[in-house]
This record gives structure tokens, sequence and C-alpha cells, in this order.
């Protein structure tokens, strides 16, 4: 079981008498992209805040690299150094430049001198087509470009893990292909992802495995063109139905 | 660039009525002005009024020690803002801390934030200026502007405190979240993400309170110290006439004037940050 970057074992989260993950288990390998789906409120979000440590869990396990990190006796600050996190709001520092905001971590959480993560922090940003924004302002940038700085971000200190939440839902239509582009471009590296997402064409392209959740229930889970296409579960269809009306698959 | 006939006349027609505008305010003004320097000087007591409040010759007398006294002011100021500042945001990050072993240090800083918010100036100023010299105790100093510059810190960093708590509990929990998220831990989110973002939302209560502090320095006179208004005050004692009050006022008001409307123009600057942001 050691190739498992990420297990999460009959997860459970309550918010106050609301129980918002109801015994989850998901699995992430090496290289592997696993795609949350499921509507709005059926738990994806929770989940992956529960793995990064945001919230703290009421029941259950999650492991990282075989470590269970959900024991208090783990040092969250270090466990959450192993994981990259993307938001849906990108949530960039408003007050530093984009270089900045790329190098923090580097610098200050993983001791690189300031020369050298800035020599990285700007071939990062060149690769993602954004070499001459690095002494820009957050604000200054479009939600496109915005959303893949934060991407460059959660990239720099090169974690085990990228957490991915919804990090198209804010955008413009038109600025969603550049972000799902270096998606793309990172699954195909090899960077072993767990994202929540609403684009099901995206998913049905990237995805190893798609993992449908209702009601904070993992209802089923397996390949995109099983999952996606002829799914064994009424409560998958309704949902696959819904997103076909509203013109997104 | 070629502009059309039509528009050509409308933008003549603009700059005629900003003329016009212009003319009227100015005439207004003057009329407003004479009328009000009638009424007032025409008024009955306008002698003896000008005399006691107004009096040139007692103004330029007392100006000297006034301007003697309102550098010791200066000087109370800046190094009490400065301590100020420390001492406030040092007490907002003590009461941000979680976790039950920094519960004492949580409810001293809760503590000292209730106490001298809540306790009047002029008391905190007689018990450290009056009240602790009076205890006799070695080591304990006597010089008034020191015990009045003490008072002061004391009650302005409670208040300098809850701005900066304020600001702190401004920034979006997302941003702490994505702090943490890359790693830091609480003390470099709070250090690098938190406080700077929280210090630039502060700015103008900040300098609200600076200028409330710039007055409040003249009360250090209360314990005998040698300030503007002490020596106003001397002044209006020796020349018999209030004069000497209304100078030290004016360069007190005229001290304000720059603060506050760096304030204004911070608010705005920062209504038009967040605005685009």
């Amino acid at each position: 079981m050691s190739e498992q970057v990420l297990q999460v074992r009959g997860l459970v989260k309550d918010y106050g008498e609301r129980r918002v993950l109801d015994g989850v288990d998901v699995a992430v390998g090496e290289h592997e992209i696993v795609v949350l789906i499921g509507a709005s409120g059926s738990g994806k979000s929770t989940l992956l805040r529960c793995v990064n440590l945001l919230e703290e869990i009421d029941d259950g396990q999650i492991l990282l690299d075989g470590q269970d990190v959900s024991d208090p006796r783990v040092d969250p600050d270090l466990a959450r150094r192993r994981m990259g996190v993307v938001f849906q709001s990108y949530n960039l520092f408003p007050h530093l430049s984009v270089l900045d905001n790329v190098t923090l971590a580097p610098r200050v959480v993983h001791g690189l001198g300031r020369a050298e993560a800035e020599e990285r922090g700007r071939a990062l940003l060149a690769r993602v087509g954004l070499a001459d924004r690095a002494g820009s302002y957050p604000d200054r940038l479009s939600g496109g470009q915005q959303q893949r700085v934060a991407i460059v971000r959660a990239l720099a200190y090169e974690p085990r893990l990228l957490l991915l939440d919804e990090i198209t839902s804010a955008l413009d239509p038109e600025l969603v292909g550049e972000v799902l582009a270096l998606v793309r471009e990172l699954a195909e590296q090899g960077t072993t992802i767990l994202m929540a997402t609403h684009e099901m064409g995206f998913a049905r392209q990237v995805a190893d495995r798609v993992c449908f959740l209702d009601g904070g229930v993992l209802v089923e889970s397996g390949p995109p063109e099983r999952v996606l296409v002829d799914p064994e579960h009424d409560r998958t269809w309704q949902f696959l139905r819904r997103v076909i009306q509203a013109g997104r698959l | 660039m070629t502009v059309s006939q039509l528009q050509r006349d409308r933008l003549a027609y603009k700059r005629s009525r900003t003329r016009r505008s212009t003319a009227v305010a100015l005439l207004s003004t003057v009329v407003f002005a004479v009328v009000a320097w009638f009424a007032v000087t025409s008024a009955p007591g306008w002698s003896t009024v000008r005399s006691s409040f107004l009096d040139l010759d007692t103004a330029v007398s007392a100006l000297p020690a006034i301007l003697d006294g309102l550098w010791l002011n200066l000087r109370v100021l800046v190094v009490c803002e400065l301590l100020i500042l420390v001492l406030g945001l040092g007490i907002a990050a003590l009461r941000t801390l979680r976790g039950p072993v920094w519960f004492p240090v949580r409810a001293l800083a809760t503590g000292y934030v209730d106490l001298f918010r809540g306790l009047p100036l002029i008391i905190c100023l007689y018990l450290v200026g009056f009240g602790l010299p009076g205890l006799r105790l070695s080591g304990v100093p006597n010089d008034p502007v020191l015990l009045g510059g003490i008072a002061l810190v004391l009650i302005y960093s409670a208040y300098v405190a809850e701005v900066f708590r304020a600001g702190i509990d401004s920034v979006h929990p997302s941003q702490r979240a994505a702090a943490r998220s890359i790693g830091l831990t609480h003390a470099q989110t709070m250090r690098i993400v938190v406080v700077p973002q929280a210090v630039r939302r502060v700015l103008p209560p900040l300098l609200n309170d600076f200028v409330a502090l710039q007055k409040d320095c003249g009360l250090i006179s209360v314990l005998g110290a040698v300030d503007a208004v002490r020596a106003a005050q001397i002044a209006t004692a020796r020349f018999y006439d209030f004069t000497p009050y209304v100078v030290a006022g004016l360069l007190f008001v005229l001290l304000a004037v720059p603060c506050a409307r760096l304030a204004d123009a911070a608010g705005r600057r920062l209504a038009r940050r967040e605005g685009s942001g």
C-alpha cells in the first residue's frame, strides 16, 4: 500500500449537527489524477480542506505517504508542507508581488536563498506564460492569470500531492481553458493530483479515477469512462443528467 | 483629433457654466466675509474680546516660551507614538494567540485593554504622575515629562491595540488558509500575510488616534511639565490676558491639520484600492 500517496479512510466531518462527510474512502496513487465530482454541498471542498488539515476531522484517518497525518501528535505544519493547495478564489496575497507570492514558501518555509528561490520562481512563471508579470501585484492580473500564479505558488516547493478545489469555478468562461491547459500539462508530467471540479469534459479527459460524492457519501468511483458514461448508481445518473441539461458535458 | 461642431459647442457651453459658477462662488464668499466681519466687529464688547483674546503684543511676547513648550510636546509625541504602536501591535497579536497554553497571556492582554480603554486619561495621569513618586520607592522616576509620557502610552496603547485587532480580524480567513496551506506557521502567517494587510487597512484610524494623542500631549502640563499649555498658562498669568492660550491652541490646531489631511488621503487611497480589488 505504500505506493499510495494519499489514503483517506472512513473520513467523517461534522459542522455542528450537520454531517458533511460520512465515512469517505479515497486513495490517490503516485502520478494519479483523482477527480471529485458532485453537486455543491456534496462535501468535495470539505474533503480537500480536511486532507490539507485545514479542518479538524471527526473520525477516520488521513495517510500521506503511509503516515497518519490526522494523528494529533503529527505537526500539521510539517504535513501541509508536503501538499500544495489551489483554492477556488485564488487567495493570492494581495500585498505581495506575483514573484513574492510564488517564492514565499520556498524562502520562509523551506529555507531557500532569495536568489535561488527567485530564479526558480521566474522559471516556473515562465512555464505558465507569466514571466513578464513577476513584478506585478495580483489585482493587476486577470482571474485566469491569478489562478495560474496560485498553481505556481502551490508547486513552488515541489509538493507530493496537489489539491485543486474547483479552481475554474470563479473564472469567466473564456479564461477556464488556460487554467485547465496548465493542469493537463501538470498531469502529463506526472504530478499527483486530487481535484474537485464541475468541468466534466475535463474530468473525462485527464482523470485516472472519478469519485462521485453525494450528501457527504462516496457513491461510486472508477475510471471516468465508466462513472461518467455508464454509472452503476441512480444518484450518479441523476447528477449527470442535471449536468448534461445545464450543457456542461 | 477632429471633434464635431456639436461637441465643440457642448464643451464651450460647459466651460462658460464653469466660469459662471466660479464667479458666483467668489462673489458670495466675499459678501459673506464682509457681513460676518461687520457683525463681529460692531458687536458690543468686541474691543474687550479683542484685547483679552487677540492681543498682538501679548501674543508676540508669549510666543517664544510657548514654542519652547511645543517643542517638548512634539518630542513627547514622537517617542510616545512609537512606543504606542509597538505596544499596541504586540497586545493585538497576543490576543490572536490560540491554544490553552496562551490562556493567561490572552486574558492579561484583554484585561489590559479593558482597563486602560475605560480609565479616564486624567485619572491615569494623576495616579502615575503623582501617585507613583508618592510611594517614595527607590528607582521610581519623578520627572513629570517621563511620568506623563508613561500615562499616555498606557492609555493610548489600549486604544491602538483595538484598532490593530480590528484590522487583523478584517483580513479574510481565506488568506490565513492560503498561508497555512503553503506551510507557514501561525507566527509566520501573522507576520508575513495578516499583519501587513491589517496595518494598511487601519492606517486612517491610526492617524486619527495620532491626532488625538497630539492634543492629549498637552495634558502632561497638569503634572507640572513646562510644555506649550503650561507656558501659555504662565504667560496668561503674567500678562493678565488670555491671548497666550489662543496662541497655544492655534499652534496645536496647525499641528493637527496636516495629519487630518493625511488621514483623509490615506482613507481615500484605501477606498480606491479596495474598490479596484
